[in-house]
């Protein structure tokens, strides 16, 4: 019973942070489905986020704004909007202009933007660690007194919910609205969309943007969950959701959504299990042996090399 | 049209508040477990306005200034000219070099210890930018893990002293072998992959390498690292001022001169600047063999190249060992420099630190690589408020030359080759 | 010399090459035409080894090599061109011909680097042949060039001749002719046909140009939608009813 309460616990916890890297998963696999580049800025962008959520908490807070809800919205709308607009910017700056050059070029202009976004706010914020306040607090206990408890928290509860309600949102706006028909009008051929008077540079825009506000909703998510923020904190939460992207098929958004959460659980299983240390390395492990026994990912269909 | 391009301007402009005010203009302090916000000071408020006006004036008169740009003739010589008098110029230049050599063989011996110092440290990423031009210039491979070989040169130097008492000038050769073996291991399952998801892995592998030095206690003394690594020794003479080793002879005795803790800085740059040049004529050399065009032809365009009967693994592969060869050089020579090392040396910013010398140098640029470890080394160290902003220049650098100038500032210049009419 | 046995190739739900046969002998000209989308390309795909076929055989001088990786094909002496041009475009023009003799001068690391005398001798001897080829195309002096910046009939005789340093038992043309004036044509034609005479290389061909084709192929095969429509002469093919129906005839 302690055992299973135990393994319980891990697959919850292993659960939400593999939510929120299915979020922040979104962004890599719209993108790389659209213009099929790695945005290796993406990491930086769901920092932001958390930065300006946590600039927005702490200004509304010193306001004197006390409902929990009202500051929560707030923070979430400030960080989804300074997010967006970095995305856009990143895209218009340094990925527009080496579009379609050999490919090494949008890479290494990828990883100069990654580098550049983190110095950013290290420059302006410094390099510590900041406490973020973790607003919403309990949860639900099961277990005996004396042995193991397992808990659900709040928070976990939140980060479910709203992952949820961001990816049935996205899903809807996918296959509803014109500007998602045209996104994946846009993912299967861009050179033909583009023919049949789609603006594809504004399409490429969108994606980026709603990329960028997802990983946003991530940044506030874990802020509160991690309880502390730094200028490397998207660095390897990035890394993560690549892997999440790539495990689940790049280019497949439900595939981000599953990959995602396996990548949490495989990460929460080897901390309570093994040792929190090599829990990066069996993430990255695992998409070592992803990429070399199923480059395609679960879910992601296969690639036939034109010639 | 004019409207159009006002409000896109203006939108920039906006754009560009959102980006800046809210993560400059407010400061998060940590007083105790609360975190205060203040406002930033009103220049730097000012310096944001600014930027978001210049932004809005760049984007207004867009046409305009790029029109005028572009009327600006180009300072930087085409690498598409047809070259004069090939041969001419290979002499003047290989004296030139020679030349250059040649003075920094003695300059040591008249400039301050910490001069010297730096210019080892210089000499080392020159070591690493050429092994890494390898992989990225010429075989268009983008290894973001190249830091991993580094590790593995430098750890293989300190723990067989550490357990056998090994000598530099024997860890030197099993240093660089052992990384070229764990280029060779590593990269033949990795690189069937496609560009980015080989960057992307070959990140992975440099974090799963730190992550091991950092845990694995035992062995490497994790985050503590590892200490009393030995100096070189000059045919058995050691640079201390005591003998620390059964049957050697100190230097300062022999040749009977005053100990000065000089000589071992200078030995140690003599040994990185020998080697810095040895690493540049091989892969020079490299790259006027079959080798060496057949990495450039991987990379110009993989499927024509196989259709031409070479293998694609076995020509990545080679590119890739020989690289990690070099970069277990310079961890050698680095770990003996430092005498202490520790997994901090090896983060994933260092290979981000080689990668921009590569991409500012030129990709397979010899000459530019070389010029680029030496303004990357050397200017944090001149201006020391610069040092701050190395890495945001860094990162914004490599994004300019990717849009601007792919090729480098200093681009490769092809090989001329003198061809007989034949018969 | 070279045999393609009921070749089949699917991607997915779709079936492009459907049991294709072909032979081809010594010292002749072999052309493959038939409509766009036929199934041309993906049968040079799968002899050259970049597709693994479905379905069916290909033996080349009797040994079955389908399904072998691609550098191992052409290290037989079956070589190919492609539609798009594909040079190495970075690299000078003399370079290009250097690296496709890289099994030629496939000397170990060590005696590269401290240049032995054999290796010397194998350096020169690739050098003389690009000499040659490059001559033989017309390309000597822009030895030194980007191949980048070569006109397009340039880049596409640069192609052939890249092909030829090889060596080849068996070259594969595909679309040769796309993009090129009807002097170059004729010249090409020449090309061609010179390097089945003086050469003794027998080459498959894909094109669109008829009257080239007609020209020089000793035998002619025809595929429509995947499937073989007809082989023959080019006499025999110009009179067949059904390639007039499916093909010519839309022309």
């Amino acid at each position: 019973m302690q055992d299973l309460l135990y393994f319980f616990q891990q697959l919850i916890n292993g659960l939400t942070i593999g939510s929120t890297y299915a979020l922040i998963a979104i962004g890599y696999t719209m993108v790389y489905g659209i213009i099929g580049m790695i945005n290796f800025a993406h990491g930086e962008i769901y920092m932001i986020g958390a930065y300006t959520a946590l600039i927005a908490i702490t200004g509304l807070t010193a306001l004197g704004v006390a409902w929990l809800p009202l500051i929560l919205i707030v923070a979430l709308v400030c960080a989804m909007i300074v997010s967006s607009s970095m995305g856009w910017a990143v895209e218009r700056v340094a990925y527009r202009p080496v579009r379609g050059r050999h490919r090494l070029i949008p890479l290494i202009s990828a990883i100069g933007m990654s580098i550049f976004l983190q110095n950013y706010v290290h420059l302006a914020q410094g390099s510590r660690n900041i406490g973020f306040p973790s607003l919403i607090d309990g949860g639900f206990n099961f277990g005996s007194g004396e042995g193991f408890q397992m808990s659900l928290s709040y928070m976990q509860i939140t980060i479910f919910i709203t992952t949820l309600i961001c990816m049935t949102a996205l899903s809807l706006f996918i296959s509803r609205s014109r500007t998602g028909r045209a996104c994946r009008a846009v993912s299967q051929d861009l050179g033909m969309a583009n023919l049949l008077g789609i603006d594809t540079n504004r399409i490429i825009s969108a994606t980026f943007v709603i990329g960028a506000a997802l990983a946003a909703v991530a940044g506030l998510l874990l802020g509160m969950y991690y309880g502390s923020v730094d200028p490397l904190f998207g660095f390897i939460a990035g890394l993560k959701a690549f892997t999440a992207a790539v495990l689940g098929g790049i280019g497949s958004i439900p595939g981000a959504m599953l990959g995602g959460l396996i990548l949490g659980v495989a990460e929460s299983m080897t901390s309570g299990y093994l040792s929190g240390e090599y829990k990066d390395v069996i993430s990255f492990s695992l998409l070592i042996l992803i990429l070399l026994f199923k480059p395609t990912g679960l879910l992601g269909k296969p690639e036939v090399e034109k010639i | 049209m004019a409207a159009n391009n006002f409000r896109h301007a203006l939108f920039c402009a906006i754009i560009t508040l959102i980006i800046s005010y809210p993560i400059i203009g407010f400061n998060l302090e940590a007083q105790g477990i609360n975190v205060m916000l203040t406002g930033a000071d009103t220049g730097t408020v000012v310096m944001v306005l600014l930027a978001a006006v210049m932004v809005f004036l760049f984007q207004l008169f867009r046409e305009q200034i790029m029109g005028a740009l572009r009327s600006v003739p180009n300072p930087l010589p085409q690498s598409s000219k047809e070259p004069m008098a090939e041969n001419r110029r290979a002499k003047i230049e290989s004296w030139v070099l020679t030349g250059i050599v040649i003075l920094a063989l003695f300059w040591p011996f008249f400039v301050s210890r910490g001069s010297v110092d730096l210019a080892t440290l210089v000499l080392i990423y020159v070591m690493l930018a050429l092994g890494l031009n390898v992989v990225v210039g010429l075989a268009g491979l983008l290894d973001l893990g190249y830091v991993a070989f580094y590790a593995v040169g430098a750890y293989t130097f300190a723990l067989l002293s550490q357990y056998t008492g090994i000598s530099f000038w024997l860890a030197l050769p099993i240093g660089a072998l052992l990384a070229a073996l764990f280029g060779l291991v590593l990269g033949f399952p990795v690189l069937r992959l496609r560009g980015d998801y080989l960057a992307i892995v070959t990140l992975g592998f440099g974090e799963i390498i730190r992550i091991l030095l950092n845990n694995w206690t035992t062995l490497t003394g994790g985050p503590n690292g590892i200490g009393g690594i030995p100096d070189p020794t000059l045919f058995g003479m050691e640079f201390g001022r005591r003998v620390k080793e059964e049957g050697n002879t100190s230097f300062h005795e022999t040749f009977g001169i005053a100990y000065s803790g000089e000589h071992k800085v200078i030995f140690l740059y003599l040994i990185a600047l020998v080697l810095a040049v040895f690493t540049a004529l091989v892969i020079r050399r490299f790259m006027r063999m079959p080798v060496g065009r057949a990495w450039e032809a991987l990379r110009e365009d993989e499927i024509a190249a196989r259709s031409l009967g070479l293998s694609r693994t076995a020509v990545k592969l080679s590119a890739f060992t020989i690289g990690a060869f070099f970069a277990g050089f310079a961890g050698t020579v680095f770990a003996s420099k430092q005498g202490f090392i520790s997994p901090e040396s090896f983060v994933f910013l260092e290979s981000a630190i080689i990668l921009a010398i590569v991409v500012l140098g030129g990709m397979g640029s010899q000459i530019g690589v070389v010029l680029a470890a030496i303004a990357v080394t050397i200017l944090p160290e001149l201006a020391r408020e610069f040092s701050e902003y190395r890495m945001l220049i860094f990162g914004a650098a490599m994004v300019l030359m990717m849009v601007w100038r792919p090729q480098g500032l200093m681009p490769m210049r092809r090989i001329h080759i003198e061809l007989k009419k034949q018969e | 010399m070279l045999e393609v046995q009921n070749l089949s190739m699917r991607f997915g739900g779709l079936l492009a090459v459907d049991e294709v046969s072909l032979d081809i002998q010594e010292h002749e000209i072999v052309s493959i035409i038939g409509p766009n989308g036929a199934g041309k390309t993906t049968v040079f795909n799968c002899m050259s080894g970049f597709y693994k076929p479905t379905g069916g055989k290909i033996l080349f001088e009797g040994k079955e090599v389908q399904g072998k990786p691609d550098y191992k094909i052409s290290r037989l002496g079956m070589v190919r061109t492609f539609q798009h041009v594909r040079l190495f475009s970075q690299m000078t023009v003399v370079e290009n011909l250097l690296v496709a003799q890289h099994r030629h001068l496939n000397t170990n690391l060590i005696s590269g680097l401290i240049k032995t005398p054999n290796y010397r001798t194998k350096e020169q001897k690739s050098l003389d042949r690009a000499a040659y080829w490059l001559d033989r195309v017309g390309l000597l002096d822009l030895a030194n060039r980007e191949a980048g910046n070569l006109a397009y009939g340039q880049q596409r005789r640069l192609e052939i001749a890249r092909c030829m340093v090889t060596e080849p038992k068996l070259l594969m043309l595909d679309e040769p002719a796309a993009g090129l004036n009807p002097a170059e044509t004729k010249e090409l034609n020449q090309l061609i046909v010179s390097l089945k005479e003086d050469y003794n290389v027998s080459v498959v061909l894909i094109e669109h140009d008829m009257s080239l084709v007609m020209d020089i192929s000793d035998r002619i095969n025809v595929i429509n939608q995947g499937r073989p429509l007809a082989s023959g002469t080019p006499e025999e093919i110009r009179q067949n009813d059904d390639v007039i129906k499916a093909y010519l005839g839309e022309a």
